[in-house]
C-alpha cells in the first residue's frame, strides 16, 4: 500500500462540558478503505467523538480535518456535502413520511434540488428510482409505501443504513447499528456494512459493543476511556493489550467477549 | 393538465373531491347563484381567506413553525394597498404598486424575523412573533397621521371595480354586470391562482424538504439540508402570500383598519381554520376557511330562526338566541377538534381520528 494522506483526521480534539472533559485530546487518523471500530465503556465519549466529527457538537479545542481540509468550524450540512455520512444510535428518521420518501429526500439532497420550488417532486423520476434501488438493496422495497412510524425497530435500523447508502459519503459513521436488533436481523445489517466496506474508496467508523461483530468487520480498533484514546491497533493485539485490560476491562482477555456481549444485550 | 394544475396532489378521497369541487364551483358562480351584497361579500371573504389560511398552513402544517405574526403580514399587504390607493388616487397602478410594496415589506420583515429567531426553540419563536405582531399593531394604531389609527383608512378604488361601472346594460341570469362583479372575479381568480401556486410549492422538491425539516430538523441537517435556510424561506414565502391576500381584502373592502387585518382575533381564526380543515394538507385551508366564514356569517341568522321556532320553550329559546352565537361557534370548534384531530381533510382521507 502506498502511503497516502488520511481521509479523516482528528488532532487533539477536545470538548468540555463545564468541568467535565468528554473527549480529551484525541488524535487519530483514518485511512481510505479501512473500517475502524471504536470501543469503550458507556460514557467513554464514543458518541461525543462522533458528534464532534459529524458536527452536531463543536470542539472546545483541537481540529477535525477531512482530506487535509480543516472542517472543525463547519456546520452539519456543510460537512455532509463534503462527504461525511452519519447513522445514529437512536433511530433518527423522518417518522411521518414514507420509507420511500425518506430515501428519496437523501437522493434529492445529493442532487441539490432542495430549493427547486416550482417543479413537481413526483416528476423527478430519477430520484424515486434511486430511492427504490437502495431500498431493494436493504430489502425494504416491499415496505416502501409505509410510514416510517409503522416499521419495526429492525426495519428502521435497515432504513437508517439505506439513508447512508443513498448518501454515499466518503466517511461513513455507524453508531451501534445493530443495537436492539433481534439476533436473526443482525446479519442483514452486517452484510450491508460489509458490502459498503468492499468499496475501497470508503472509510468506515463503527461504534460497536458486540465483539463478534468487531472481529468480523474491523481492520483496527481504537479504545476510548474517560474521553481519552488509550489503545489503537489490530483487533487481536488491542484486545490482548495490557492497557485495555487495565483501563477498559480490568480483567482477563478471555472474559472480554462474554462481558461485552452481556452489556450490549442488557 | 389537471396533474399540472394540482401539482399531482389530488384530494385523494371521493367526498373531499366533491366538497372541494362544490366550493370551487360555488365561488366561481357565486354572483349568479347567490345574488345579494351579503352573499357576495361572504364569497369574496372566503376566497381571500383560503389564500391566507393556506399560507399559514405552509408555515404551520408543512414546516412545523408556530407563528403569531401572520396577521401582521396580512395587514402589511392590506395597508400597502390602502396607502397607495389613498395617496396616489384610485388607479390600477396604485393597486399594483401597493401589492408589490406590501409583498416586499412583508418579505423583508419575515426574512429578518426568520434569520434572527428561527435558530431558537419553537416556543421562543412563537413568543417572538407574538411580541413583534403586538408591537406592530400598536405602532399602526399610534401612527394615526399615516395609517388612520384605530379608524383605519377609507379610500376609493378604480371606477372599473365599483358598482357604478356598468359595461353591459343588460342583466345576465338576473345579475347586473357591474364593476363589483369584476372586482369579485379579480379576487376570485387571483386567489385561485395563489392557492395553486402554494399547492405547487408544497409538492415541489422544496416542499418535500420542508416536511423533512418539520419531521426531524436534526436529521435533515445530517443529510445535507440547511434547516434554518428552509425555515426562513418558508417564512418569507408564507408572509408574501399573506400580504397578497391582505391586498385583495383592501381592494374588496375599500377600507383597511386594525380590526379587519391586524387583530389577534383574526390570528386565532386563522389558526382554527387550519386546524379544523386539516394541517399540512392545503385542501384543509379551503374547507376550514369556507366552514368558518359561513358559520361566522350565517350562524346568527340560523339561530334567529331557531329562537323563533322555540319561543314556547323557555330555556332552549334563550340558549339559541342569536346573541349567543359565539358560544355555539365555540362548541362547534371543540367538537370538531375532538372528533377530527387530523382535521376534516385528515378524517376524509381516513387517517387519524
Amino acid at each position: 500500500m502506498n502511503r497516502e494522506h488520511p481521509v479523516l483526521e482528528t488532532r487533539d480534539l477536545t470538548i468540555r462540558f463545564g468541568g467535565h472533559v468528554a473527549v480529551d485530546h484525541v488524535s487519530c487518523a483514518f485511512n481510505r478503505g479501512t473500517l475502524t471500530a471504536i470501543v469503550g465503556p458507556n460514557g467513554a465519549g464514543k458518541t461525543t467523538y462522533f458528534n464532534l466529527i459529524s458536527g452536531q457538537l463543536r470542539a472546545t479545542a483541537g481540529k477535525v480535518a477531512l482530506n487535509g481540509e480543516d472542517i472543525t468550524r463547519m456546520s452539519v450540512p456543510a460537512r455532509t456535502e463534503k462527504g461525511i455520512g452519519r447513522a445514529f444510535q437512536l433511530t433518527n428518521l423522518f417518522p411521518s413520511l414514507t420509507v420511500r420518501e425518506n430515501v428519496r429526500l437523501v437522493a434529492q439532497a445529493k442532487a441539490r434540488k432542495g430549493f427547486d420550488l416550482f417543479s413537481i417532486a413526483e416528476n423527478h423520476v430519477e430520484l424515486i428510482e434511486r430511492a427504490e434501488h437502495v431500498l431493494a438493496e436493504v430489502r425494504l422495497l416491499d415496505k416502501a409505501g409505509l410510514a416510517v412510524s409503522a416499521l419495526s425497530h429492525g426495519d428502521q435500523r435497515k432504513l437508517e443504513v439505506a439513508l447512508m447508502i443513498a448518501l454515499g459519503p466518503q466517511v461513513l459513521m455507524f453508531d451501534e447499528p445493530t443495537a436492539g436488533m433481534s439476533v436473526d436481523e443482525v446479519p442483514v445489517i452486517l452484510d450491508l456494512i460489509r458490502g459498503l466496506k468492499a468499496d475501497a474508496d470508503r472509510t468506515i467508523l463503527l461504534v460497536e459493543h458486540k465483539m463478534d461483530v468487531i472481529r468480523s468487520l474491523a481492520d483496527r480498533i481504537i479504545v476510548l476511556h474517560n474521553g481519552a484514546l488509550v489503545a489503537d491497533g489490530q483487533p487481536a493485539e488491542v484486545i490482548a493489550s495490557p492497557i485495555v485490560q487495565q483501563a477498559y476491562l480490568g480483567r482477563d482477555p478471555d472474559e472480554i467477549e462474554s462481558a461485552v456481549g452481556e452489556t450490549a444485550n442488557a | 393538465m389537471l396533474k399540472t394544475l394540482l401539482s399531482g396532489d389530488y384530494p385523494r378521497s371521493r367526498v373531499l373531491s366533491l366538497v372541494v369541487l362544490a366550493i370551487g364551483i360555488s365561488l366561481l358562480l357565486a354572483p349568479f347563484l347567490y345574488p345579494g351584497t351579503k352573499s357576495l361579500d361572504t364569497a369574496a371573504k372566503i376566497a381571500i381567506f383560503v389564500v391566507l389560511v393556506a399560507s399559514y398552513d405552509l408555515l404551520l402544517g408543512y414546516t412545523g413553525i408556530v407563528s403569531f405574526a401572520h396577521t401582521m403580514f396580512f395587514g402589511i399587504g392590506a395597508y400597502g394597498t390602502a396607502l397607495t390607493l389613498s395617496s396616489m388616487g384610485p388607479s390600477f397602478t396604485a393597486i399594483l404598486l401597493g401589492m408589490l410594496a406590501g409583498a416586499i415589506v412583508a418579505a423583508v420583515f419575515a426574512l429578518a424575523i426568520g434569520l434572527f429567531s428561527l435558530r431558537v426553540k419553537a416556543i421562543f419563536f412563537a413568543m417572538v412573533t407574538l411580541a413583534i405582531a403586538s408591537a406592530f399593531a400598536v405602532l399602526v394604531s399610534q401612527l394615526s397621521g399615516f395609517t388612520g389609527g384605530e379608524d383605519g383608512l377609507t379610500y376609493r378604488i378604480p371606477r372599473e371595480l365599483t358598482p357604478g361601472f356598468r359595461p353591459i346594460k343588460e342583466k345576465l341570469f338576473g345579475t347586473a354586470i357591474n364593476g363589483r362583479l369584476i372586482a369579485y372575479y379579480l379576487i376570485f381568480f387571483l386567489s385561485a391562482f395563489l392557492f395553486l401556486v402554494m399547492l405547487r410549492i408544497v409538492n415541489s422538491p422544496f416542499g418535500r424538504t420542508l416536511q423533512a425539516v418539520r419531521d426531524n430538523g436534526f436529521r435533515a441537517e445530517a443529510i445535507g439540508y440547511r434547516a434554518v435556510l428552509y425555515r426562513t424561506t418558508a417564512t418569507v414565502l408564507s408572509a408574501v402570500m399573506a400580504a397578497l391576500s391582505g391586498s385583495l381584502l383592501a381592494i374588496w373592502l375599500r377600507y383597511t383598519g386594525p380590526a379587519t387585518t391586524l387583530s389577534m382575533e383574526i390570528m386565532v381564526d386563522i389558526l382554527l381554520m387550519v386546524v379544523i380543515g386539516g394541517m399540512g394538507t392545503m385542501y384543509g385551508a379551503v374547507i376550514g376557511a369556507t366552514i368558518f366564514i359561513l358559520a361566522q356569517t350565517y350562524l346568527q341568522d340560523v339561530m334567529g330562526v331557531a329562537e323563533k321556532a322555540t319561543e314556547a320553550l323557555p330555556l332552549i329559546s334563550v340558549l339559541v338566541a342569536p346573541e349567543r352565537w359565539l358560544l355555539w361557534l365555540g362548541v362547534l370548534f371543540i367538537l370538531s377538534v375532538y372528533f377530527f384531530p387530523a382535521g376534516i381533510v385528515g378524517r376524509l382521507r381516513g387517517q387519524g381520528g
